[in-house]
């Protein structure tokens, strides 16, 4: 019975040992942890400004969620989606800032460019790993570097005029809601990406479970001799699903530059919304709807942990470590399990 | 501007960057040797930064001028302390090595931020008055011409970062230690039979690997930075992984790299007062570590081996 649920007890006894690590530590340097939490809880679902904020948040970690769970279902560890979200915010806002057509071509051009930029991000390591047997990860964290310091570079002197930001992309390409759309959630800055964030989910859903790609993908995934042996060709395999996981977090870019912020501005560091992906994808078992819950889960810590200094004094910074902790207890699962299968048998006696 | 003087800006300059990197890079040489993948090392290199900054500002007044080399030893031992955490978790509970490397990241800067605020009650610490500064070095600076490029207006640091590669070198390659790291890192199974105990020799490994680490960042935060923020170690730990990799997991390979990195990274910042040099944008000199990792990787440079166990747990018994 608790060998069949696993895949849930895991990250579920995961988060309660992070939100108990979290008590202590403001135990122990003096906060109250139980004001804490409700100024966390309140800062993410308080006013219905909040909550909008919170349902924002949430569409840059589904799809950066999405981008590393699909490259982990087919074998391959993506850190790079960093990268690939900063090429495709860039690109976004290039398109949304060079046309000027009408918003049913402007908008889902720019979508398309961020996707393709991400998508190429992608395709470089996915290429040295099948071509080469280049490992991945490293690649992906130089990518990571070099996207960050290329677009740094593009903001300043192509996009503005030594500027620290672009201008405002026009409104053809925006994904901002309507004044009256705005109203409802008191003037949060929601925007229609959570609509691509929903499809997405669908796509990788669908691409995998239901396609025959997504059986290959998968099946390469889990043995690449065998799939070789069955005759599917796996170097193109891996290339493909690093573009489509690139492709993910490109779209994550996209919904920053459209929709949140409307401009690209330089980055001194990492958004760390790729990196917090790898903790989503981790924690949603690499499937698309584990990723929608717990994307919903970071997004109201991240969002609420903004409240918590005004409201109960502890740093926000304390989310950061919560989460940390979080991604190193699912990474020592092999702890949870065993303790897990113990109380199992202990039981069945 | 003649070619001696230019010479005596960037040598200083590019040694300064390096020898965090150097220390960093040799760290993670014990660790990958051993064959426990750290990309943990940027966040060790924070843990040591930090720790170096708040010792520095809080004995600065007991120990006067010599503050800022036992700050170095605390902020040594902090990170090896924090560098447990991705022991046990890798080696212990055999968690994905990449991941852990991962959460020690994010987590060190959580950490670290969320003390600097409890402590100080703001985002980044004050000045350290303390710091590494300037110097040039007794005798060797008076040697015509070599001596006023290498040793002069230059760093302890520097110096002390060359030795120690020359000293891991020969500890991982001349001595028995360093073989049965080795062995551990190559054919762990192996290494078993012959009675070699995997688990402590990767234990080590790591653990020096964050002693290292620690070095490296108190001497980025003490000689560099001044202080500590968010942004004070930003990418140095995956430089330094990177010259480890570059430098084909050799310590004087990697101390190479390191030399070489630290002049990119330099370049980047005075390049604008140099002649010739202010007309590249310095984009190309941000990238070049990175871009030249990834065709170091691609075996464009040379092919690259690592460690044959590095990134698998060992499993006892297992085939």
């Amino acid at each position: 019975m608790i060998k069949r649920y696993m895949n849930v007890f895991v990250p579920l006894i995961a988060v309660l040992l992070g939100v108990i690590a979290g008590s202590i530590i403001m135990l122990v340097s003096g906060y109250n942890p139980i004001a804490g939490y409700t100024s966390l809880w309140n800062g993410a679902f308080g006013e219905i400004f909040y909550v909008g904020e919170t349902i924002r948040q949430v569409i840059p970690y589904i799809l950066a969620g999405l981008a590393v769970a699909f490259a982990f279902r087919t074998g391959l560890f993506n850190i790079g989606v960093e990268g690939q979200l900063i090429v495709g915010w860039l690109a976004a806002v290039w398109v949304g800032l060079a046309f000027d057509l009408p918003k049913f071509i402007h908008l889902p051009l720019a979508i398309l460019a961020a996707a393709v930029a991400g998508g190429l991000w992608g395709f470089v390591p996915g290429i040295l790993k099948a071509k080469l047997k280049v490992h991945e990860v490293i690649v992906t964290i130089m990518m990571n570097y070099v996207a960050l310091h290329v677009s740094n570079y593009i903001i300043r002197t192509v996009l503005s005029d030594k500027s620290d930001k672009t201008d405002s992309i026009h409104a053809s390409a925006s994904l901002a809601f309507s004044d009256k759309m705005q109203q409802m959630t008191d003037y949060s800055r929601l925007h229609w990406g959570f609509l691509v964030a929903i499809i997405c989910v669908f796509i990788m859903w669908f691409l995998l479970e239901k396609t025959t790609k997504g059986y290959e993908l998968r099946s390469v995934g889990f043995n690449q001799h065998a799939s070789e042996y069955a005759g599917m060709n796996v170097d193109r395999n891996i290339v493909l699903s690093m573009v489509i996981s690139g492709a993910f977090a490109g779209l994550a870019g996209a919904m920053e530059g459209l929709g949140t912020f409307g401009y690209a501005s330089i980055n001194s560091a990492f958004t760390g919304i790729g990196f917090d992906g790898i903790a989503v994808a981790l924690l949603g078992g690499n499937t698309a709807i584990g990723v929608v819950f717990v994307a919903i889960l970071f997004g109201a810590l991240k969002v609420g942990a903004l409240n918590m200094p005004m409201e109960s004094g502890v740093p926000n910074e304390l989310v950061d470590i919560i989460i940390a902790l979080i991604i190193f207890f699912v990474a020592s699962s092999y702890l949870i399990r065993v303790f897990l299968l113990k109380m199992s048998k202990k039981e069945g006696k | 501007m003649d070619i001696i003087q230019v010479l005596s800006i960037i040598v200083p300059s590019a040694l300064l960057f390096a020898a965090p990197l150097i220390f960093t890079a040799l760290g993670g040489a014990f660790s990958e040797r051993s064959g426990v993948v750290n990309i943990g090392l940027e966040g060790l290199m924070v843990i040591g930064a930090f720790t170096s900054i708040v010792f520095n500002l809080s004995f600065a007044d007991t120990f006067g001028d010599a503050t800022k080399w036992y700050a170095l030893l605390a902020a040594m031992v902090a990170a090896c302390l924090f560098s447990l955490l991705h022991a046990v978790a890798s080696i212990t509970f055999r968690a994905d090595q990449v991941v852990s490397g991962v959460a020690i990241n994010l987590l060190a800067v959580g950490l670290t931020l969320f003390l600097v605020k409890l402590i100080y009650g703001k985002g980044e610490t004050d000045m350290v008055s303390q710091a590494f500064n300037k110097v040039d070095i007794p005798i060797l600076s008076h040697i015509p011409l070599i001596g006023r490029i290498f040793f002069a207006n230059t760093y302890y640091t520097s110096y002390v970062a060359i030795i120690a590669a020359i000293v891991v070198w020969y500890i991982i390659f001349k001595t028995p230690f360093g073989l049965r790291l080795r062995s551990v890192g190559e054919h762990p199974m192996a290494a078993d039979t012959m009675g070699i105990n995997v688990t402590k020799m990767r234990y080590i490994g790591v653990m020096i690997s964050g002693a290292l680490a620690g070095i490296g960042g108190g001497i980025f935060a003490e000689s560099i930075s001044s202080n500590f923020g968010h942004g004070t170690i930003n990418g140095q730990g995956y430089m330094a992984l990177a010259a480890l990799i570059f430098g084909k997991w050799n310590p004087l390979g990697a101390m190479g790299a390191a030399l070489f990195f630290g002049f990119a990274q330099s370049l980047s910042i005075v390049g604008k007062s140099l002649p010739y040099l202010d007309s590249i944008p310095s984009v190309y000199l941000l990238i070049a570590p990175y871009v030249l990792t990834i065709l170091a990787l691609a075996g464009f440079i040379g092919r690259a081996d690592a460690p044959k166990a590095l990134g698998h747990p060992y499993v006892k018994g297992k085939r």
